[in-house]
């Protein structure tokens, strides 16, 4: 609402996220800038001012030749850049470059496609990964890393040598300069099929509404995290930003905005495998491990990081309170350990091994919702027991006798060995409780309905079958029984008027929140001790109890506050609303513009309509002494308070597994090859599974088009929600694919009638929806020529079972990862498409076989 | 600025519904080809059906009145049997028509001068009424003073109710009603008098007045159908294309034929050998090619009414012309139609 | 009743239909669909309020099926309807490139993105538009539904508004064609007409309308219509001012066709592109007329068969 500019891209933000798209149509009412880079011509292409149609998967080349073009035409936002960004820090001597070494950077192992990270580094720089454990580093450790930049940057130490010049050749100034030099308008042209009148359009929007006294957003969604580099196209929105001083500053900031109700809540206090609540890393196996050298190991020894004991043991004592002692390290040993990559595929393609036996599936409809969903049934098959907790009987739990395999014959009911539970769950309408939302804001949700029959919340739920397991093992002496045994599990409950005794979602919230030793509610995690007297289940949630208040069920109408309505809900950290915002103030403090005010030193203390983050009394000119820890140890004139250094990286000397600086890289398929690194398609890193379920399109005509999977506002994610509901299906009834007049007349599609789209995994059909919002493009060959892209947009909401029932496009993608996050490329994938019904039944397993065959793949 | 136009918007052909002929080159955007306003829910034949009976029981009503005035007891019977046989069906056709027929006597709740159907009903109530009694005390020759009184009132309210159903249909937004305004009363005028003369013929009554107003009704019908086909603006197109045409082309043949076959009789007498038996077949031919002629003429109007509201270029193609017309400043108050 | 009563302006329709001096302020919609993002949440909290039953389009007489794709890209329920009180149209043409939107950006070109030098060329000198908006009924301030209506079903409200009494609806389908805009319509298998209610039983609670509430963008503006008014001519100015010439209002002016509406909108072009009438008049303007031609043509009746009765006294 405070933008120049909005630049949404990897988002359909009109229709995934209208809600929050009420404040871009405000500020453009106020007179902003609205841009939308999508390969499609959506809702929200609809009412911006510029849309710009770009080929699927090729962000880092746009997004590269915006920098490259921000750098060489001067235009960055210079005070900013020198001041607040790592710019000046000079990068060892050992680093290479993907330009020297045709595609990738240096300490690549093409016999395990992954990177060795130490010669990324900082000269005179260590970070902290690499200290004592330099021999041990596994996937999972690094990954650690990576996650735990989901509040700041990764940790390191030591004082990095730099040059304030900018001219050494070694500053990262100039090796980002170098790094995108070749990133030119051709370039983009040809990789991305944006011409340069309109690449020209976007970067002078971009700039000219950047700087002391404009700022422009990016908005992004899964448009931009579902790619084999998916990480790097945010980092590299994180590049452009900072270089044109647009982070930390009203309207500016890069926008993720998260999808499910409180999937940033799942990602705070989280339901990854890998993350301990706040982003603590949760330890690793192989490491002999105790609480110190954890400490050690993954606090930043400067910024906030740097109190992570504190946040740790305040953990433990939530979890374990009593039995929890210095002595026995807060119970630090019970906490679960790593022994590899337990994310979501992994464990799927362990489970077709036979190799899981029993899994939970609460609130997620994987058998439609994961890329190749039959290879999560295929897993599902394979398992003792599975149980599925949902509001619909989802194709999860319906799998064994109907799904998909069942039809085609691959699998009979009689041979599946799975026990599949299904509970019925209550929604959010008949449950209390908070939702997260993408903006860190906790709101709070009360029951308005009782759950019909026998549906429970899920809190309900684990709270009793905690209890029930308590009970049974209250007696074991086997010591891997302890942690049940000693974990804290006695919330108060409520009778309701169905007498069902549901636990307090308050009282769970005040336990987040944290108690002091006298019992009383912390107000902010800056009170947390790591000696044991507080507790708190979630630091970065400290305060949302403040006062023994539900902060977050506050509702004073907006129209009763300032902008920034802090007084609705609760937003984490301490009700900040926008992170960095010492950034809106230039380094001695004073805001870099009256029209950008945020928050300014005063002589005192940080002041102004926000909280400030950055600690209140740290008055500009403070430098740090050499034994200063945390906060304490920052610059006063150093914004980035979760960063290491304090300041925004242009290049990543730590924290990501597949480069310290975004290189443009083709999608696991692709129709063209990459022409910036001809030797390396897609990112080197990426995460490839070779399993016969899992084949991957070759290159080649067999498959010459490119599709994307996409929402639309009437229907919600793999459809459990939405396909049961009459009033949405009515909006959208059937599976549909979008594309061009141009395609239309090439494959002979007829808008309304039916066509398939295939890939070497299936065939999914829907009806033609030919609009000239879907715009073929044109890009380099790679031979020197260039060629016509047909982009076909395939929404994936439909599945079997339901009301309004259709193909799931899950079934045409195959798994192929991004290194740092583990998540799936479903953006961006080669297919072809043919009018008509796709072959049933067993016609459909030979249909592809045959498919396959041709391609190559199969004898 | 002038948007150009898209395909799909732009008339191209009448998807789906094919059996209707295009309007000539109408150059006008739509919504994916979609009515603008709501075609009518009400059905054939009980629409058509209802027109048709109320129109001849009118005539026939006022037939048997001044039969019975000039002592034409025959012609009094069969009038006041058709009068009463006409309301009584067409009031069941009415209510089958209704959404929630067990609530037809709310049509009675108020009086509404700005509704026909509500002046409508006011016509029809009285007129079953009255028809109807005179009908039995005709058939159980019981209080004929009574039936007398009571067949006079129908036929006083008679023409009343062979025209205040063409404006029912007129006070509406269909083009091809409303546009018709003028002439709908004159077209149903003149098929409800030769259904009613008609009527008379087929009853072996129709020497003398019936004949002559059946004949004089035809004549009225088939002119004032042929100002609909001609004289109303783009909508006439409705009336001469399509099945309304192809129904309007059948209602004039069978009228045509029936006039002819009614004036046929007397001149047959005239010239040839006197056969009361042949005169008798002559007449009732006569008299159901009437009725034949005007329930089609009513079906084709019904049918060339929603043939325009299904078409949205009927409904924008004429109230373009008249917001240009009034751009170009003759001063013309919204709606005025521009093109008679 | 007034001067205006059947037609023309008419500043207080509650006032013209009885209510006394202390009625509440007429109040309506004002729908700008320059803002509007097509996300149908006023379509679906319409129905959930009003607890309609989903429908499509084939309940609307275009035919197709029910729960099966209208062949009309995003939008499948095709238009207004007895169980749909708000419908978004979705509007896709081709226009000339040079969008007002975009001058702003004060760039040489203004080709459609990659339309000359890249993808395949449609001609440089257009781009891809998609309009949408959310239509309802207009609570004409002269309603040909209230006024054909026989059974008084239909009812002026004391907010200005036009209402079907359910209770006493027949079904008798008058108001379905009378309506210049193809608003109301019947439900099969209930048989009776509905349509917007204007959320009369919100109103009474001082609530907003459901749609409107449910709006994210403010695309819906519930209100007193004379504030709506003035805030469209003020929305109209700035639009205009930024170069939108193609903005419009519809509906907002009291000398039209039927005395302007109660929701009136701000469209991006011409109102039949939306399946709006461009010049919709209220039938019921030319009723006196009517009644004169039919009073004259059931004379002649009544002359035809004296007439004839006479020439057979001879
Ligand atoms: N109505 C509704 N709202 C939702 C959801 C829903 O299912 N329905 N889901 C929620 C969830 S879980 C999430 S994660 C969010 C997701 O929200 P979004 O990410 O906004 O939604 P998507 O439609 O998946 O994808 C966004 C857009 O990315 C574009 N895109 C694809 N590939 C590329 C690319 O390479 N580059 C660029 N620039 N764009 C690309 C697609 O064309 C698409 O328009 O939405 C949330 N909101
Ligand atoms: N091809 C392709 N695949 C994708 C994506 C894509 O863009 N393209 N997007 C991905 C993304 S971003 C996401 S988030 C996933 C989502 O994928 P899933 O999470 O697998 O899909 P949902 O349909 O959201 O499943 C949520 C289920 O939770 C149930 N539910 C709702 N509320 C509750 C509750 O309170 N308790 C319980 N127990 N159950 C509840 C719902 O009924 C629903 O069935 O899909 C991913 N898959
Ligand atoms: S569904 Fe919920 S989270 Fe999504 S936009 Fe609507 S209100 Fe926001
Ligand atoms: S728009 Fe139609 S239904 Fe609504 S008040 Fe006006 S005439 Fe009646
Ligand atoms: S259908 Fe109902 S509301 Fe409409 S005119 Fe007839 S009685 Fe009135
Ligand atoms: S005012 Fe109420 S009834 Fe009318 S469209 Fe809006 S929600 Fe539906
Ligand atoms: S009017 Fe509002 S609620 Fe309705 S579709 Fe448009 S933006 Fe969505
Ligand atoms: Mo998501």
């Amino acid at each position: 609402m405070n933008s120049d500019c909005i630049v949404i891209q990897g988002s359909n933000m009109a229709e995934a996220h209208p809600v929050g798209f009420q404040w871009v149509m405000e500020a453009k009412r106020r007179g902003a800038t609205v841009i939308h880079v999508d390969p499609r011509f959506t809702r929200t292409s609809a009412v911006a001012d510029l849309h710009v149609p770009i080929r699927a998967g090729t962000d880092i080349a746009l997004l590269g030749g915006l920098i490259r073009h921000v750098i060489e035409t001067g235009t960055y936002f210079e005070d900013y850049m020198r001041s607040y960004t790592n710019a000046p820090m000079l990068v060892g001597e050992d680093f290479r470059d993907t330009e020297d070494l045709d595609g990738v950077f240096s300490g690549y192992d093409p016999e395990t496609g992954s990177y060795d990270v130490l010669s990324w580094q900082y000269e005179g720089a260590e970070v902290e990964a690499s200290a004592g454990f330099r021999d041990e580093r596994t996937m999972v450790q690094e990954h650690e890393h990576a996650e735990i930049a989901g509040s700041g940057g990764a940790p390191f130490s030591g004082t990095p040598s730099r040059d304030d010049t900018l001219q050494h050749p070694r500053c990262v100034f100039q090796v980002l300069r170098r790094h995108y030099a070749r990133y030119t308008p051709e370039t983009v042209e040809q990789v991305c099929g944006i011409d340069q009148d309109t690449f020209h359009r976007l970067a002078e929007a971009l700039t000219s509404n950047s700087g002391r006294e404009r700022t422009a957003a990016f908005c992004y969604a899964v448009g931009w995290t579902h790619h084999t580099v998916g990480v790097q196209y945010i980092r590299a929105a994180s590049i452009l930003q900072s270089l044109l001083g647009n982070i930390g500053r009203p309207g500016g900031g890069i926008l993720a905005l998260r999808g499910h109700a409180s999937i940033q809540g799942s990602t705070d206090i989280p339901t990854l495998f890998d993350l301990l609540p706040g982003y603590i890393p949760m330890p690793h196996a192989h490491q002999d491990q105790d609480l110190d050298t954890f400490i050690e190991f993954n606090a930043g020894n400067k910024g906030f990081w740097g109190h992570m004991d504190t946040y740790l043991v305040s953990l433990l004592k939530a979890w374990f309170g009593d039995a929890a002692t210095a002595d026995n390290d807060f119970c630090f040993d019970h906490l679960p350990r790593l022994t590899g990559n337990h994310s979501s595929f992994p464990t799927v393609m362990a489970q077709a091994r036979g190799e899981v036996p029993g899994y939970f599936v609460i609130g997620e409809n994987p058998a439609v919702g994961t890329a190749n969903s039959k290879q999560q049934r295929l897993g599902l098959a394979n398992l003792e027991w599975l149980v599925v907790r949902d509001l619909n009987m989802i194709e999860t739990a319906t799998f064994w006798k109907d799904g998909p395999e069942i039809e085609t014959g691959e699998l009979r009911t009689e041979d599946i060995g799975t026990e599949v539970f299904f509970l019925p769950a209550a929604n959010h309408t008949e449950k209390d409780g908070t939702f997260t939302n993408t903006q860190r804001l906790l709101q709070w949700h009360h029951k308005a309905v009782e759950p019909p029959g026998d549906c429970r919340s899920d809190l309900w739920f684990y709270y009793e079958l905690g209890k029930r397991l308590k009970a049974r093992l209250a007696d074991s002496t086997d010591p891997s029984d302890r942690p049940l045994q000693d974990l804290t599990w006695d919330y108060p409950v409520e009778i309701g008027p169905t007498g069902i005794a549901e636990p307090s979602a308050e009282a769970v919230l005040r336990e987040i929140n944290g108690t002091d030793a006298d019992g009383d509610a912390l107000s902010s995690y800056l009170e947390m001790k790591a000696d044991g007297t507080t507790s708190g289940g979630c630091w970065i949630y400290t305060g949302v109890y403040a006062d023994e208040v539900n902060q977050s069920a506050r509702r004073r109408p907006g129209g009763e506050q300032d902008l920034l309505a802090l007084e609705w809900g609760w937003a984490w950290p301490m009700n900040r609303r926008v992170l960095y915002n010492r950034a809106s103030a230039d380094p001695e403090g004073r805001p870099w513009s009256e029209r950008k005010k945020l928050i300014w030193w005063d002589g005192e203390r940080w002041t102004g309509p926000d909280v400030p983050d950055f600690p209140v009394n740290l008055s500009p000119d403070h430098r740090p002494e050499r034994e200063d820890a945390g906060a304490e140890s920052i610059a006063g004139d150093e914004p980035f308070v979760m960063q290491s250094d304090g300041r925004a990286w242009l290049y990543a000397p730590a924290g990501l597994l597949d480069g310290p600086m975004p290189a443009h890289y083709e999608p696991q398929e692709s129709p063209v090859p990459n022409v910036l690194y001809p030797k390396h398609r897609a990112n080197p890193a990426r995460e490839e599974f070779a399993r016969p379920e899992n084949p991957y399109n070759p290159p080649g005509d067999h498959f010459p088009y490119v599709f994307t999977t996409f929402r639309v506002t009437e229907h919600h994610t793999a459809g459990g929600m939405s396909r049961w509901t009459p009033h949405l299906n009515e909006l959208f009834p059937e599976m549909f694919l979008e594309v061009s007049p141009e395609l239309a007349a090439e494959r002979g599609l007829v808008n309304n009638d039916w066509a398939h789209v295939v890939t070497t995994r299936s065939a999914v059909e829907g009806r033609v929806v030919v609009t000239e919002r879907a715009k073929p493009l044109r890009v380099a060959d790679g031979s020197g020529g260039t060629r016509v892209i047909h982009q076909i947009g395939v929404p994936w909401h439909w599945g079997p079972n339901g009301l309004a029932t259709g193909d799931a496009a899950n079934e045409l993608l195959s798994v192929a990862l991004d290194p740092n996050v583990h998540i799936m490329e479903t953006k961006a994938a080669t297919c072809d498409i043919r009018p008509g019904r796709r072959p049933r039944g067993p016609d459909l397993v030979a249909f592809l076989a045959d498919r396959r065959r041709a391609a190559g793949l199969e004898e | 600025m002038t948007a150009q136009v898209p395909a799909e918007r732009r008339r191209r052909s009448r998807g789906g519904r094919g059996e209707q002929l295009m309007v000539p080159d109408a150059d006008f955007r739509s919504y994916h080809d979609r009515p603008i306003i709501k075609p009518p829910v009400w059905k054939v034949p009980d629409v058509p059906a209802y027109l048709y009976l109320g129109g001849t029981a009118g005539v026939a009503a006022s037939l048997a009145a001044l039969a019975d005035l000039t002592g034409r007891a025959g012609l009094r019977r069969s009038g006041r049997l058709v009068a009463a046989g006409g309301a009584v069906t067409s009031v069941a056709f009415l209510i089958h028509d209704l959404g929630r027929p067990e609530r037809f006597l709310n049509m009675m709740r108020v009086i509404k001068p700005t509704s026909p159907l509500s002046v409508g009903s006011w016509i029809l109530a009285p007129f079953g009424t009255a028809t109807g009694a005179a009908a039995a005390s005709e058939v159980t020759g019981l209080l004929p003073g009574a039936g007398r009184v009571a067949g006079l009132a129908g036929g006083v309210l008679g023409p009343a109710m062979t025209t205040y159903t063409a404006v029912l249909l007129a006070d509406t937004a269909v083009p091809g009603w409303h546009e018709a305004y003028r002439e709908l009363p004159f077209v149903f005028a003149g098929s409800a008098l030769a259904a009613g003369g008609g009527s008379a013929l087929v009853a072996g009554h129709g020497d003398g007045p019936p004949r002559r107003v059946a004949v004089a009704g035809a004549a009225l019908e088939l002119a004032a159908t042929h100002r609909l086909e001609t004289a109303i603006g783009m909508s006439a197109h409705a009336y001469r294309t399509g099945r309304a045409g192809r129904v309007l082309r059948a209602a004039r043949a069978a009228t045509v034929a029936g006039v002819a076959a009614a004036l046929a009789g007397p001149v047959v007498d005239r010239v040839g050998r006197r056969s009361p038996r042949r005169r008798r077949l002559l007449d009732a031919a006569a008299g159901l090619l009437l009725n034949a002629g005007s329930a089609a003429t009513r079906w084709g109007v019904f049918d060339a009414g929603m043939a325009t509201a299904w078409d949205p270029a009927y409904t924008v193609v004429p109230q373009r012309e008249r917001l240009a017309a009034r751009e170009a400043g003759d001063g013309s108050a919204p709606g005025a139609t521009v093109d008679r | 009743m007034g001067a205006n009563s059947w037609y023309g302006p008419l500043a207080d329709p509650s006032a013209d239909a009885g209510y006394g001096a202390d009625h509440p302020e007429r109040v309506g919609f004002f729908t700008d669909t320059s803002v509007c993002i097509g996300c149908k949440a006023c379509e679906v909290a319409c129905k959930e309020w009003n607890a309609l039953p989903a429908d499509g389009v084939a309940e609307q007489g275009a035919g197709g099926d029910v729960l099966g794709m209208a062949g009309m890209g995003y939008d499948n329920t095709g238009g207004l309807g007895a169980s749909t009180y708000r419908h978004v149209a979705f509007v896709e043409q081709r226009v000339p490139a040079t969008r007002s939107a975009q001058t702003d950006l004060d760039m040489p070109s203004m080709d459609l993105p990659g339309a000359v030098t890249s993808g395949e060329d449609r001609g440089d000198a257009t781009e891809v538009r998609w309009l949408m908006s959310s239509d309802v009924c207009k609570h004409c301030t002269h309603a040909a539904c209230l006024d054909v209506c026989p059974t008084g079903s239909l009812i002026r409200t004391e907010h200005g508004t036009v209402l079907v009494q359910e209770d006493i609806c027949n079904g008798c389908g008058y108001c379905i064609p009378a309506c210049p805009y193809g608003v109301i319509d019947q439900r099969k298998g209930d048989g009776r007409a509905f349509k917007c209610t204007m959320c009369q039983d919100r109103l009474g609670a001082g609530l907003q309308p459901a749609c409107a509430t449910a709006c994210p963008t403010e695309s819906i503006q519930f209100g007193p219509l004379d504030e709506l008014r003035a805030r469209a001519d003020e929305r109209l100015a700035s639009l205009q001012e930024q170069g939108v010439t193609e903005a419009r209002l519809y509906g907002h002016d009291q000398d039209d066709g039927v005395g302007g509406d109660g929701a009136f909108f701000l469209l991006l072009d011409e109102p039949e592109v939306y399946g709006l009438p461009p010049d919709p008049v209220v039938t019921t303007r030319d009723l006196p007329s009517m009644w004169r031609h039919a009073a004259a043509a059931a004379l002649t009746v009544a002359a035809t068969v004296g007439a004839a009765f006479l020439g057979g006294r001879r």
